[in-house]
């Protein structure tokens, strides 16, 4: 009976589940046209949470440091950031990084290239200033999106993970005549890395799922095709069903990777 | 060789963990800081490699006033002044050899340092460290998988590995059992007797500081109660180190 009781039911569940998707998608007729349809945004939604997440750890990293840094300046940049982020939805950053952050650079880009013009540092028409906003496409947009906002979430993981190791670390380094950064690359990093890796990986599961919000920009990621096909042929169930099947497939095997990462952390020496 | 003038410590403006503490040590002495828990015996060792920033006084070491240094100096003068600890704090993750290694960085030029790698040198140098505290043979091990008594080794070894003139150690047996206890003191005696190293040592009990002290200042909340040879602790100057209602133990 116990023995029973403490199968993962759940995993026995989801398996049976994905058997019958992977049957109908052979043997149904409309199962195989949705699948053909969505499954090639796969190849999209991931370049797009892979990119953006390597930009958003690097984010995250140098804000944690600074969210720790002495310097008021560089602390209260880092904390602003990070409490702007927090506060709003994440499909509204979408929105205003595509439509007000990269326009506003882009104008920015231009004013600089018009400036070195005029001070005769380059031709009146430069690649500064024939640079336009439409020539960022919305995939890059939705990438700085999800960087930026990612990146904040990652800074309080980095953070949590350096403020972790002990004060008697920082002590024992000090008083070894240790610099800050070689105190900070030698013994507090390595430490923190090891602690933050697993907490990092469902970031980026978290990720891969938000991505889906960039189809409100228009990138065929596999949310945005499946919405458009079903739109036109009115197959709603089936092309819902198969969308909630890949993104859990991606999901339950990137986790797997996950506490795969952790068991290995645990035991595992440098 | 190190001269403490008139040192006062004030936590956050309240707490007074050091009251106008002056003495002097020796090049070459062996010195045991004694005192209750929270007498300031810490605090003291920690200032003297300015881990905590003295309110007043002067600490003037070889010459060198170590109160004004700017980090840049407090850096230099830090390689040669090691430090072994309660926790031993070292990295538990890292390997054994990796700790003691760390001992070295201090002397590698920090660009340099970015990349992983020692000379063989030092590797070698890490090596004879751990022989020399009988634990070569761990050297590859983690260093939580070894006891704490061979944790505390790797601390020592460490220290050793600075090349320092003087040890703090900061109650480097009060987290071991007795018997390993004798042993971390014998290899702070080695070091002492051997290479001439200056050793400021706090230390619990008083049997310890009886066998390997030359000399002994007791702190009582904050103040120096007693400077002198630890045969000249009696019950007097006992009760007024511990209180009135210590009794000796060990």
């Amino acid at each position: 009976m116990d023995r029973l009781a403490n199968l993962p039911w759940w995993a026995i569940l989801i398996m049976l589940a994905s058997i019958l998707f992977i049957y109908s998608f052979i043997t149904d007729e409309i199962y195989n046209e949705v699948f053909n349809k969505i499954v090639v945004g796969i190849r999209l939604t991931i370049t797009v949470t892979s990119i953006a997440y390597l930009f958003a750890i690097t984010i995250g990293l140098l804000t944690g440091l600074g969210q720790l840094s002495s310097n008021i300046f560089v602390r209260n940049l880092a904390l602003l950031y990070v409490q702007v982020i927090r506060g709003v939805p994440i499909i509204v950053q979408i929105f205003y990084t595509a439509f007000v952050i990269v326009p506003a650079v882009i104008t920015l880009i231009n004013l600089a290239g018009d400036q070195l013009a005029i001070m005769g540092w380059l031709k009146t028409e430069n690649i500064f200033t024939k640079l336009s906003v439409r020539e960022v496409n919305f995939i890059t947009r939705g990438i700085i999106a999800l960087a930026i906002s990612y990146g904040a979430f990652s800074a309080e993981i980095f953070r949590a993970g350096i403020q972790s190791i002990s004060s008697g670390q920082i002590e024992a380094a000090q008083a070894l005549g240790l610099t800050r950064f070689q105190s900070l690359r030698f013994i507090i990093l390595p430490q923190a890395i090891k602690r933050v890796l697993p907490p990092l990986g469902n970031d980026f599961i978290a990720m891969l799922k938000e991505s889906s919000l960039v189809s409100v920009l228009g990138v065929n990621e596999i949310t945005h095709l499946g919405k458009k096909y079903a739109a036109a042929s009115f197959r709603f169930p089936e092309t819902y069903n198969t969308l909630a099947f890949l993104y859990l497939s991606m999901t339950l095997i990137l986790s797997m990777g996950v506490k795969a990462m952790e068991r290995k952390l645990k035991t595992g020496s440098e | 060789m190190l001269s403490i003038q008139n040192l006062t410590k004030i936590y956050d403006g309240k707490v007074l963990a050091l009251d106008n503490v002056s003495f002097e040590v020796n090049k070459g002495e062996f010195l045991a800081i004694i005192g209750l828990s929270g007498s300031g015996k810490s605090t003291l060792l920690r200032c003297i490699n300015r881990l905590i920033e003295p309110t007043s006084g002067q600490i003037i070491w070889n010459n060198l006033s170590i109160t004004t240094s700017s980090q840049e100096e407090m850096r230099f003068i830090r390689r040669k002044i090691g430090m072994v600890f309660q926790h031993f704090n070292l990295v538990s993750r890292s390997k054994v050899i990796t700790n003691v290694l760390s001992g070295r960085l201090g002397y590698i030029n920090p660009t340099l340092s970015l990349i992983n790698r020692f000379p063989q040198s030092d590797v070698e140098l890490a090596i004879k460290q751990l022989e020399r505290v009988g634990i070569a043979d761990q050297a590859y091990k983690r260093a939580d998988e070894l006891s704490g008594g061979q944790q505390q080794r790797v601390g020592v070894a460490r220290a050793m590995m600075q090349d320092p003139e003087m040890i703090l150690a900061d109650e480097p047996v009060a987290s071991l059992d007795p018997v390993l206890a004798h042993s971390i003191m014998q290899y702070l005696e080695k070091l002492n007797k051997e290479e001439g190293v200056t050793i400021l040592c706090s230390l619990h009990f008083l049997d310890l500081v009886h066998e390997y002290a030359d000399r002994a200042i007791a702190l009582n909340q904050g103040k120096l109660m007693f400077d002198g040879v630890p045969t000249e602790i009696d019950d007097k100057k006992f009760k007024n180190i511990y209180g009135q209602e210590a009794k000796r133990v060990g």
